[in-house]
Parts: C-alpha cells; sequence; structure tokens
C-alpha cells in the first residue's frame, strides 16, 4: 500500500527480530472474541477512484465561487492572496507537530509570534496567544476566565441579546457545570454596561453584534471596572483594519474569529479563535504563548513559554484543557497580514464599508425595503416586505445569495434578512441583488 | 535545515510597500465617522516577494514528518497522504457556507454522513459527532455527555471521575471544566490499571472513569472488560480516550469492550496533518446508552437526502456550526483509500513496527514495562551513564536528522523517552532510527559532551526557556 510500506518480506524480517511467528500473536492481550471484527467498510479506492468521488461531492455544493454572494453571519466571503496557500502548504509547515523541540521548530515558533504580535497590534491588547478553535469556544473560555478570576461572589454574566446564536449556544454549554446567571442586555452596550454590579464577573460586547451594528465603547470601561467587573469584547478582526481598537477603549480580554483574515469559509470550518488579554491577565489565560528567548550564544529564538498555567504541567488545576489548537489557519492569517500589510488591511476594510454603505443606500430605495437604523461596518438587517425565506429561495435560484433569513435564528423574525456586503462583491453584483430584490417583492 | 538568522517580518518592513493589489473601490465613497476611526495601525510593510521568502526561510526552520522521521509518542505522526489535500481544496468546499440551506449544501452535508458512518463501523457507535476541534475538545464533550446523562436520570451527585495515573493531562483538566472531580488510579505492577485500587473508589459520587486503551505506556490494558463492568455495576460510565487508536484500527471496536463514549483523534488516527499544532478534529463517538447526548447538529440521511439536526437530549454546541469541515474531508479521503483491508494493516503494522523497534532497543534503553508493546513503547533514556538525561539524548537526536520521541511522559516513568513508529514508515528508516540511538548509547558512555552541547546544526541551541519565561516577551517591541 501507498501509504504502508513494509512488505510481506519484510514483516516477516521484522517478526524474526521480534522473535515471533505471526502478526496476530502481538495482539494476544486484545480481548479473543472481539479482535478483528469486520468494520463493514468497502475495500480501498485508488487515489484517482477516491479524488472523483470527493470532486463529485463538492460540485454538489452552492458555492461562493460561482454566485453573487451576501451571506456572512459569522462566516465571510474575502478574498485571500495566492501566496497564502502557497505558503502555508508547504510540508514543512503542514506536517509538524506542536513546536515542542524549539531547535526544530523555529519556523513554526517565529510564526507565532509574528501572529502574536500583529494580532497584538490589531486588538489593541499586550497579549494574544496562539488560537482557539474558533471565534464562539475563544469567547467562551474568556468568560470562564472572568469567571474564575471573580470567584464565587461573581455569579453573574452580562452578554448582549444580540451576539451570534451559535456563540450563545457554545457558551451555554461551556457554562453547564457553573452556577451561572446568565443575563441578556437589549441596551447600548454603554447603557447597560451602567447595570453591572458587584456581583458581575465580566459584561460582554459584540464589535460588531450579529446584526452588524457597531456601537461606541466609550465609557464601558469605566462602568464596568467600577463595579470590579472585567470587560470583555468578541469583534470582527478584518474590521479592525479601519476601527479603533477595543484595547482602546480599555477591554480586558478582546476576543475574535479569525476566518475573515485569509481563510476560506469551508462550510464553517476550520477556522481560527483569537484570543488576547491586557497585562495583568497574562498570567490567567488559556492557550499556548510563544514568547522570545536567547540560546547559550545570546542568538535570538523563540519557545512556548508560560507554560505552567497548561493542562500537560497543571493537570486538574490548568486554566483550561486545551492543546492542539488552530496552527495551521493561524499561520494562514499570518501570511495574509504581512502580506496585505498596514495599508492593505485598511484598505480591504474600506471597500467592505463603501461597499455595503452603498448596497445598503440602493436597498433602502426600492419601496417596501428598509435598513435597520445605526452605524454598521460590512453587515446590516434589511426588513423586506414579503417573508426573507421566499427571497432568499427565490434568489437563490437565480445565482443570488442574499443573505440570511433572520428566521432561522429568530422564528418570528420573518420578514428581516442579515445581508453582508464584502470586498468581493462588484458594484455590477450589488445591482443585481437590489434588482433581485425588487423584483422578489412583486 | 536553514541556519541563517531570520529577521521578523517587521524588521523587514519599509514603509509604502504592499503584497496584494487590491480593486479600486467601484462604488461611491462613503465617509467613516472620524470617532471611529482608529488612529495608527502598526503592521509590517512588505512586498510579495519578500513575503515569500520569509515564509519559505520559516518554513526551512522545522522539522516536519515531510522531511525527517518523527517518532513522537502519542501523537501519531503519520504521513498525510498529498490526495488528502488535493481533496480539501475543491471550490465546492472552499466557498460552502454553514448557514446555506441543507438544501443547497447537499455535497458537505453527505460528506460529514458517510464520514460518522465510517467512524461509526471502526469504533462500534451507535452515533458519532463531528464537531469536536480537537482531542481535547471531545473529552470535553464526553464528560459534559456523562455528566448530562447523570443529571437527567437524577443523578447529580455523580461528579467524581476516576483517572488512570498513566493518562494524558487533558483528561483532568476536562474534567475540571465540567465540574466534576478527579481521583487517580494507580498502575499496577504490570503498567495496569490497579483493580484493587479502582474497587476502593466505586462507591454512588462515582460519574465514570476516563480510560486510555492502549495506554500512554503503549499497553493494551488486559482487564478492560473487567473495569467497564466494575464501573457499570457502579453506576457509572465508561469514558474511551482515543488518542491511541492507531493500534486498533480494524482490531478491536471499542464499544465491544465496554467503552460508553469515546473521541477519535482525526489528526492522528486518519492521518490528517498537524500543520504544527492543529487544526484537528476530536470526533466523539458514542454507545446507545449516551447517543442522543452528542453535540451537535450531526448529520442525518432520510431517503437520500441530507440534514443537520440536534440529537434529543444533546450537551448543546460545543463549537459554531459543524466542526473542523476542512479536516473532515481529509479524513475521510484517507478512510476511503484505505478501506476494510487498509484499516487493519494500518494497525498491524504500526503496532509491528513498534515491537521491531522496542525489540532492537530494548538491551540498551531499559523499557520499565517490558511486556508487549502496541503501537508505541516507553524506553528509559537516564539509564545510560552517569550525568546524561533524557532531554540530551532527544537533543542529539536531532543531530542525526530525527525529531526527539516524546520525553518525559507518561510521568509514571522516570526519564521517559516515548517512541510511537506508526506504520507509514519502512523498516530502512526504523533500522536508521536504532543505529543512531545506539550510537548516542555509545557516545554517552564515552563522549557524552556531544549530548550535553546538543543539537549542534541547527539555527539556535538550547534556549534559556526559565528566563523567558520569567521575563516574557510575547511580541515585537520595536
Amino acid at each position: 500500500m501507498p501509504f504502508i510500506p513494509n512488505t510481506d518480506a519484510d514483516r516477516a524480517a521484522m517478526l524474526a527480530a521480534i522473535g515471533i511467528k505471526s502478526v496476530d500473536e502481538l495482539f494476544a492481550d486484545i480481548p479473543a472474541a472481539k479482535r478483528f471484527p469486520k468494520l463493514g467498510l468497502p475495500e480501498g479506492l485508488s487515489e484517482l477512484e477516491a479524488l472523483r468521488e470527493i470532486e463529485a461531492l463538492a460540485a454538489r455544493n452552492t458555492s461562493a465561487s460561482s454566485s453573487a454572494w451576501f451571506l456572512g453571519a459569522g462566516a465571510y466571503n474575502h478574498f485571500i492572496p495566492a501566496a497564502v496557500p502557497a505558503l502555508a502548504s508547504r510540508g514543512e509547515f503542514l506536517s509538524a507537530y506542536t513546536p515542542y523541540q524549539p531547535e526544530v521548530s523555529q519556523g513554526t515558533l517565529q510564526a507565532i509570534f509574528e501572529y502574536q504580535s500583529m494580532m497584538t497590534e490589531l486588538l489593541g491588547v499586550d497579549a494574544v496567544n496562539a488560537s482557539h478553535y474558533d471565534g464562539a469556544t475563544a469567547l467562551a473560555e474568556a468568560v470562564i476566565m472572568a469567571v474564575n478570576h471573580g470567584g464565587d461572589s461573581r455569579p453573574r454574566i452580562m452578554i448582549p441579546a444580540a451576539l451570534h446564536p451559535e456563540y450563545k449556544g457554545v457558551l451555554h454549554t461551556y457554562l453547564a457545570a457553573f452556577a451561572i446567571e446568565i443575563e441578556e442586555y437589549t441596551d447600548a452596550p454603554a447603557i447597560a454596561a451602567k447595570k453591572a454590579d458587584a456581583r458581575t464577573s465580566c459584561f460582554v460586547v459584540a464589535y460588531p453584534d450579529f446584526e452588524g451594528r457597531v456601537h461606541d465603547l466609550s465609557g464601558i470601561a469605566d462602568a464596568v471596572h467600577g463595579a470590579g467587573g472585567v470587560f470583555i469584547v468578541s469583534a470582527d478582526p478584518l474590521m479592525l483594519g479601519l476601527l479603533k481598537s477595543p484595547g482602546s477603549y480599555g477591554a480586558d480580554i478582546v476576543t475574535a474569529e479569525g476566518q475573515a483574515l485569509g481563510n476560506a469559509m469551508n462550510y464553517g470550518g476550520p477556522f481560527l479563535g483569537v484570543f488576547g488579554v491586557a497585562q495583568k491577565f497574562v498570567r490567567k489565560m488559556p492557550g499556548r504563548l510563544v514568547g522570545q528567548a536567547a540560546d547559550h550564544d545570546g542568538r535570538r529564538g523563540f519557545v512556548l513559554t508560560l507554560t505552567a498555567r497548561e493542562q500537560h504541567i497543571r493537570r486538574e488545576k490548568a486554566v483550561s484543557n486545551i492543546c492542539s489548537n488552530q496552527g495551521l489557519v493561524m499561520l494562514m492569517t499570518t501570511i495574509y497580514l504581512e502580506a496585505l500589510g498596514k495599508s492593505g488591511l485598511a484598505a480591504v476594510a474600506e471597500l467592505c464599508w463603501n461597499k455595503a454603505h452603498w448596497a445598503a443606500t440602493q436597498i433602502a430605495a426600492i419601496p417596501g425595503y428598509a435598513v435597520a437604523d445605526g452605524t454598521f461596518f460590512k453587515e446590516f438587517v434589511v426588513k423586506t416586505p414579503v417573508p426573507a425565506k421566499h427571497i432568499v429561495e427565490t434568489l437563490e435560484r437565480r445565482g443570488v445569495v442574499p443573505g440570511l433569513d433572520m428566521s432561522r435564528y429568530y422564528p418570528s423574525r420573518t420578514h428581516e434578512l442579515l445581508v453582508c456586503v464584502t470586498e468581493m462583491n462588484t458594484k455590477a453584483q450589488i445591482e443585481l441583488l437590489a434588482q433581485s430584490l425588487k423584483e422578489a417583492s412583486r | 535545515m536553514n541556519l541563517t538568522p531570520e529577521p521578523l517580518a517587521y524588521e523587514l518592513s519599509s514603509p509604502g510597500r504592499i503584497g496584494v493589489a487590491l480593486p479600486k473601490c467601484d462604488v461611491p465613497v462613503t465617509t467613516v465617522p472620524a470617532h471611529l476611526v482608529r488612529e495608527s495601525l502598526k503592521l509590517p510593510e512588505l512586498d510579495e516577494l519578500t513575503v515569500v521568502r520569509h515564509f519559505t526561510r520559516l518554513s526551512q526552520k522545522n522539522f516536519s514528518i515531510d522531511t525527517e522521521y518523527y517518532p513522537l509518542g502519542s501523537c501519531t505522526m503519520k504521513y498525510n497522504p498529498k490526495a488528502n489535500e488535493v481533496a480539501a481544496a475543491q471550490p465546492g468546499w472552499k466557498g460552502s457556507h454553514p448557514l446555506l440551506s441543507d438544501q443547497n449544501s447537499q455535497g458537505s452535508i453527505e460528506l460529514i454522513w458517510r464520514l460518522q458512518e465510517s467512524l461509526k463501523k471502526i469504533g462500534g457507535f451507535s452515533a458519532v459527532s463531528l464537531q469536536p476541534a480537537a482531542g481535547a475538545h471531545g473529552e470535553l464533550a464526553g464528560v459534559f455527555m456523562i455528566r448530562a446523562y447523570h443529571h437527567a436520570h437524577g443523578q447529580p451527585g455523580r461528579v467524581k471521575m476516576l483517572i488512570p495515573d498513566s493518562a494524558h493531562g487533558t483528561n483532568p483538566a476536562s474534567c475540571s471544566m465540567a465540574g466534576l472531580t478527579t481521583v487517580t488510579i494507580p498502575s499496577d505492577a504490570d503498567g495496569g490499571i490497579d483493580i484493587d485500587a479502582l474497587k476502593a473508589q466505586c462507591d454512588d459520587t462515582v460519574a465514570g472513569i476516563m480510560i486510555t486503551n492502549p495506554s500512554t505506556l503503549g499497553l493494551f490494558e488486559r482487564n478492560i472488560e473487567k473495569i467497564a463492568k466494575i464501573i457499570h455495576d457502579a453506576g457509572g460510565l465508561v469514558y474511551g480516550d482515543g488518542a491511541n487508536m492507531n493500534a486498533l484500527t480494524g482490531v478491536l471496536r471499542p464499544v465491544d469492550v465496554g467503552i460508553d463514549v469515546m473521541h477519535f483523534n482525526l489528526h492522528k488516527t486518519f492521518s490528517t496533518p498537524h500543520g504544527g499544532g492543529g487544526p484537528g478534529v476530536g470526533m466523539v463517538g458514542a454507545a446507545q446508552v449516551l447517543a442522543e447526548y452528542l453535540p451537535g447538529p450531526i448529520a442525518m440521511e432520510v431517503s437520500g437526502k441530507y440534514s443537520m439536526k440536534m440529537p434529543a437530549h444533546s450537551i448543546g454546541r460545543i463549537k459554531a456550526f459543524y466542526g473542523n469541515f476542512g479536516v473532515l474531508v481529509r479524513a475521510y479521503t484517507y478512510i476511503m483509500m484505505l478501506g476494510e483491508s487498509g484499516m487493519r494493516r494500518l494497525a498491524e503494522s504500526a503496532v509491528l513496527n513498534a515491537n521491531y523497534l522496542k525489540a532492537r532497543l530494548e538491551k540498551t534503553y531499559t523499557v520499565k514495562y517490558p511486556r508487549r508493546c502496541m503501537h508505541e513503547f516507553v524506553a528509559m533514556g537516564g539509564v545510560l551513564a552517569e550525568g546524561i538525561h533524557t532531554l540530551d539524548i532527544a537533543k542529539r537526536l536531532i543531530d542525526y536528522g530525527y525529531h526527539p520521541p516524546t520525553i518525559y511522559f507518561p510521568l509514571i516513568v522516570p526519564e521517559a523517552l516515548m517512541i510511537e513508529p506508526t506504520e507509514t514508515e519502512s523498516k530502512e528508516t526504523l533500522d536508521g532510527f536504532v543505529e543512531a540511538m545506539l550510537k548516542i548509547a555509545d557516545e554517552a558512555r564515552h563522549n557524552p559532551e556531544l549530548l550535553h552541547d546538543a543539537p549542534h546544526n541547527t539555527p539556535i541551541g538550547r534556549l534559556d526557556e526559565v528566563a523567558a519565561a520569567r521575563n516574557p516577551v510575547l511580541c515585537y517591541r520595536g
């Protein structure tokens, strides 16, 4: 077999060296009645046959590569420069393990250090770890960190009602074993933050929220810190190429979904959980961290550091159980950020802003349609004259994916569509969307 | 290896450079309110070629499976077939969106369903969830399921999880995150679980046991059926840590010996690339008793139509959307290529390779539990000569072009060297590794400085990790 090189002759020589007669003898410890079951799998396929099957399956999906695409809601269609997959798919990155042996892992370690450096700047925090599974689990671990920090006297957490419903779901799963009161606020965050009290461990803001609204974060840190709580922001990192960072507003922990920075939508994964903290929380944060170090000759190198927080040292007292994370996805984002750089990231964010705002103007001008109030970045809610479900089904048939029917998560919100516009959408596509919406309402 | 120091991207930066040309804005501009705009953004400024050379050079500072033999115990560093990468790069996957209707995502959902079905067959499970993103994440799902089961059955007082002393650190850490307390069960003289110590803990507060089989010592737990019965009789459930499933594909279905819930690391057993630390998949499989508690949604099939549905008593979502889908494509491609007989050949070859290495090395490197091993074994590095430690052997192996084995784990073996060859290595590669290990043993006695100063041919020498942790520098400071 191509991936199992030893032939029967090799096996015979190896058995002789071990001093046994058959491979079966190696499995004498396995209960005899249960040993070597028939699994019921098909026989193996050649590479050609296997890839044909995969290609046929993949072709059955509707893909952003062949549609006018306006669906976001947590998974975003952005441009990925050719250098990103070309470099990240090098076998030396792809097939390396976690960098436990720093002398032979400087490539991975330096890349993580560069990621930490750029992401620290983007979020406006003091330290960023090597990644979490996704934006939702990063936020859940941030809340757990704040709850542990607050102790038993602070069993209350405050989250926005307009947090991504799947993030909310993950948060509930992660907090199942904690006696925590999860309070959802509907006011603007700056107003809701005044209700943080001595029982509140943390106050969470989504920046922007699930409906695309970008709230002013001024004043929140003072209110939350005044009550002794932790200020957590779940952010869109691409937006931060243009808008003020959560850290500049005094956030203690900033989490994000990093998929938009160089990674495809891939039916929802693998994505990138970004996790950053202010200085005073560095030794309490979960996840792997890479630090700068020197060898005996004074040469600069990079190494996994502050490991005393982690499960392989602390076991049940560890701050989290996380070990494997999203290394390769993080690498894609690192390459993306370096390829775009300072002006490129800002330019992509500006394209998103301008195209989304022009699209909103076009849609708001269609009779029967309205765009929700408030500041937004690349995503906004559209009130529709006919059920959004009908619009989605009608437009998808003509190659336009107009956005998310909000009733998927909120059954009563049948006439609302969450529309996302990015640098991928041309003026012609936006005009096609507007024209299609107009026709669908008739 | 590329031995030339590589500057940080920030140090290569020059004002005004950019690595990607972006389209001009083709719509009228809308002004961003001034109070929202960030004042500065200190990212590097690089042209495309500089970026390409930077990352290519960085890649040359890594050991990887594609370049070196990597016998890293417990991590199953097998070869990752290139077809997996082609399979995962299909435009139909890359541009597919988790919130598009099921009807428009039939390809993705069918792939998830097919992989679920394959893994059910391999493990003997009633149902499978592919949502968890890593082994530790699958463990977390599993202990949440056990907790939820006891709560649903009116026994919230079952909060004690039993964990053998050879277990991975993630086991107790996952329990803490699920609000469970942990009790460590010692190993017996043979490397198995001490049955008397186990029985002594089996009261009505037992939630279950987390058992890694083969254990991290590379030994099959011969009493597995007896242990499962003891736990079940005490009202507990059995969690199987599937980190070492590479020894058992086509050899034993874990559910057949009493496992109730288990994770497999698809990035180990089913050959998806480790990527320098992920992304993985910590698929969870459940026997009938826990099937409805799985995290979700999971894929269902009715008359050729595929949909994503939540199990009836699901612990809920453990991640947004449906898991690391791109990794699922790779694992399924690999399973398709191996097929029924390939699965058994995989485990047989992994176990044969490990026993061959053990037979050739154990006279020089003492193995604490010398019975027949499975896919890996744990030798001791500190026995060669006075003043020589496992760390020295590990670092010297690098000079010979081998990635070191896992060291100082499991914790119950002093100076542990945990060696896992995997099935994708040829006899010639194993022989080369044995020669290097024997040479190092000789050097340890006659020229110990070679070991103490190792590695010699790497971009950097041993780093001062204590100083790095005392004054952590976690980002570029200009």
